[in-house]
């Protein structure tokens, strides 16, 4: 019946809609402008060329691509530092815990996202700066004769970001934990392996969608973030979206600043794809499995 | 018995609220089949855990090949488990299954692959060494998962409802399959079950298992004709179980009547004196069914009956009676010569059974009719 395959498309074109709204009104068109932008070079008021001088001034000048290392340097870091410290957690949860403990737990690593990132990151500040609850402490007992400075070192920054995404490395953990079946653990204990080879042989292969979705999920939001290297880092944090921040908004510079953010963007995916590559797995499968 | 691989010394295990092993003691001879029969909940499980190393004994000792395994993990036990759901490995193909445990005791590839593929070829599976374990049929999925253990030579085989997962037909042959399998390796094998023709099947010795206590520990034939215990007696094999109270008895005989009156005689098991609640079991191929009372065996009490239903089963057809005075049920296995196939609902029958082929028990706190 023409008229109601023809309902159907209507119905899901109006299903899909809100999608590709979305999709194109925050996403493609934005992005499609700052191509643009950054494929422009101004040579008088008002009047651009389309050049590759952005591009250009990225690669000759050092401090930028400095930066721009140094932050996938920093992000990959605080990545596997979010896994080592999430995955011990997520067994916990899915796996020793039953029933109200478990969920008790889990609504604790939950709740600090209940305050606004940004009151989160001030927290931190008073508890670390000189004159801030840390230092103070470590003087009252006698550890260190004057207080010390814990702002501002790349540690402060690496424990900022973990904190920032430990919730979000932790659940994906737990939904490929909670899919493995118990027996095979005791199968393979019952095989003679020991608790490492377990772990090696059964459940890192098992759970290694989980660790891929939540390792590319963090490993982007520490890239993207802007505020917690800011805050904790000051003025050394030498993060690229500071740098992005001051094209924009410091220097007025557009064209430079959507240059920056492309670069960012390209570095994302080709960290996301190497990490892929380097674990075996397929991007599809592994947000299927999340 | 000869060398015992696996002795159990008053083991006991309790939870919060419940004993699940209740000091058991028992020992399975090396290279034979032994089974633990009981509902769930018997405790059957906790046994097979604790043996395999899961879980520690809370008192009593588990010796296995002639050691001890106070303290010793699942890891180093001479024990391997097929587990109720396989747990084959999905990261796995079917020869690292088979060849995960060697690779554990440090063995080389070489001799690795050797001896997982000998394994295969011996549960009938050569060349599916390089599938997928979702390739496999269940069947297939069953023999992998004890190749994967025999390959280890245990000691003990520990097998827990492992055809509990499949379909009938398939459950039937791989009951087969799984003796011919034991025979063939001649490791000691410890099931555990709940269906009463897998343990009467496969088993050398069962032990009939009840509130984490053997009621009974015998070969299939002890258990199917000498229950000692009126569970044994209503759980191994049909049972037609009638509750009452002793009238008389004779030597070895006991008559004993029903609350509305049903008088039967069955030999006495246990202390009964007249007077004294009892259960009785007559077991429905002991009953002889006719439509004349020239037809009966002499000397048999004679009762009568009303065929309430025919449960056609091929060789294991039966008929339902209500016994004519009480109509209490009273089930009787059909003759193979087709000598009943054109009996009705509702025929008057007559039906007789040799008293010393039935049995009679004190009855259990709680029993009734």
């Amino acid at each position: 019946m023409p008229t109601s395959r023809w309902h159907g498309r209507l119905t899901l074109g109006l299903l899909l809609a809100p999608a590709v709204l979305w999709l194109g009104a925050l996403i493609v068109l934005p992005h499609t402008d700052l191509a643009i932008l950054s494929f422009r070079e101004r040579v008088a008021p008002h009047r651009y060329v389309a050049s590759l001088a952005q591009y250009k001034t990225f690669f000759t000048e050092p401090l930028y691509w400095h930066v721009f290392v140094r932050t996938a340097i920093m992000s990959v870091v605080a990545t596997l530092l979010t896994l080592l410290l999430a995955f011990p957690i997520a067994w916990i949860i899915a796996k020793l815990l039953k029933g109200r403990a478990s969920s008790l737990l889990f609504i604790l690593c939950l709740i600090p996202f209940w305050v606004s990132e940004t009151v989160r990151t001030l927290g931190w500040m008073i508890l670390l700066r000189e004159s801030g609850v840390l230092p103070s402490l470590l003087m009252k007992l006698g550890v260190t004769d004057a207080p010390i400075e814990f702002l501002y070192h790349d540690a402060t920054i690496l424990v900022g970001l973990i904190y920032t995404s430990l919730l979000f490395m932790v659940i994906p953990l737990i939904s490929s934990l909670e899919s493995l079946d118990d027996s095979l653990i005791e199968a393979a204990y019952d095989l003679g392996a020991g608790g490492f080879t377990v772990l090696r042989t059964i459940v890192l292969p098992h759970a290694a969608p989980g660790i891929t979705a939540g390792c590319i999920i963090v490993f982007m939001l520490t890239l993207g973030n802007y505020l917690t290297p800011t805050l904790l880092g000051g003025k050394n944090s030498q993060w690229f979206t500071e740098q992005i921040y001051t094209q924009f908004i410091t220097r007025f510079n557009w064209e430079e600043g959507a240059a920056f953010g492309f670069l960012l963007l390209i570095l994302s995916t080709v960290m996301v794809m190497v990490g892929l590559r380097i674990t075996g797995q397929r991007f599809g499968d592994v947000m299927r499995r999340t | 018995m000869i060398t015992a691989d696996l002795v159990a010394d008053a083991v006991t295990k309790r939870f919060a609220d419940h004993t699940a092993v209740d000091a058991l003691s028992f020992s399975v001879a090396r290279g034979s089949f032994f089974s633990i029969l009981g509902p769930s909940g018997c405790g059957k499980t906790t046994l097979l855990r604790m043996i395999a190393g899961f879980i520690a004994p809370d008192s009593g000792d588990i010796v296995i090949g002639g050691r001890s395994m106070q303290d010793v993990p699942p890891n180093r036990r001479p024990v391997n488990m097929v587990f109720q759901q396989l747990a084959l490995f999905p990261m796995m193909t079917v020869g690292e299954n088979v060849a995960f445990g060697l690779a554990r005791r440090g063995m080389d590839r070489a001799e690795r692959t050797r001896r997982s593929h000998a394994m295969l070829e011996r549960v009938g599976l050569s060349g599916a060494a390089a599938k997928r374990v979702d390739e496999l049929s269940g069947g297939q999925r069953q023999r992998v998962a004890i190749a994967r253990s025999l390959v280890l030579e245990p000691t003990l085989l520990l097998l827990d409802e492992p055809l509990g997962a499949l379909d009938l037909k398939l459950r039937e042959h791989m009951k087969i399959e799984l003796k011919q399998l034991q025979a063939a390796f001649g490791t000691t094998f410890v099931y555990i079950t709940h269906d009463q023709s897998e343990a009467l099947v496969l088993s050398d010795h069962v032990g009939v298992m009840n509130h984490g206590r053997f009621e009974q520990l015998g070969t299939p034939q002890d258990l199917y004709y000498r229950p000692q215990t009126p569970f044994v007696a209503g759980f191994v094999g049909a049972n037609n179980r009638i509750v009452g109270r002793a009238t008389r008895r004779d030597g070895e005989l006991i008559e004993f009547s029903t609350a509305d009156g049903w008088t039967l005689r069955a030999r006495a098991h246990g202390s009964i004196v007249v007077g004294d609640a009892v259960e009785g079991f007559v077991r429905p191929e002991a009953a002889t069914l006719s439509r004349q009372i020239a037809e009966l065996p002499a000397g048999q009490p004679m009762h009568a009956g009303q065929v309430q239903s025919l449960l056609f089963d091929g060789a294991n057809s039966a008929v339902l009676l209500q016994e004519a005075r009480t109509r209490r049920e009273f089930r009787i296995a059909l003759p193979q010569t087709g000598q009943f196939s054109d009996l009705k609902p509702e025929e008057q029958v007559l039906f007789s059974f040799d008293p010393e082929r039935a049995a009679c028990f004190p009855a259990r706190a709680g029993a009734t009719g």
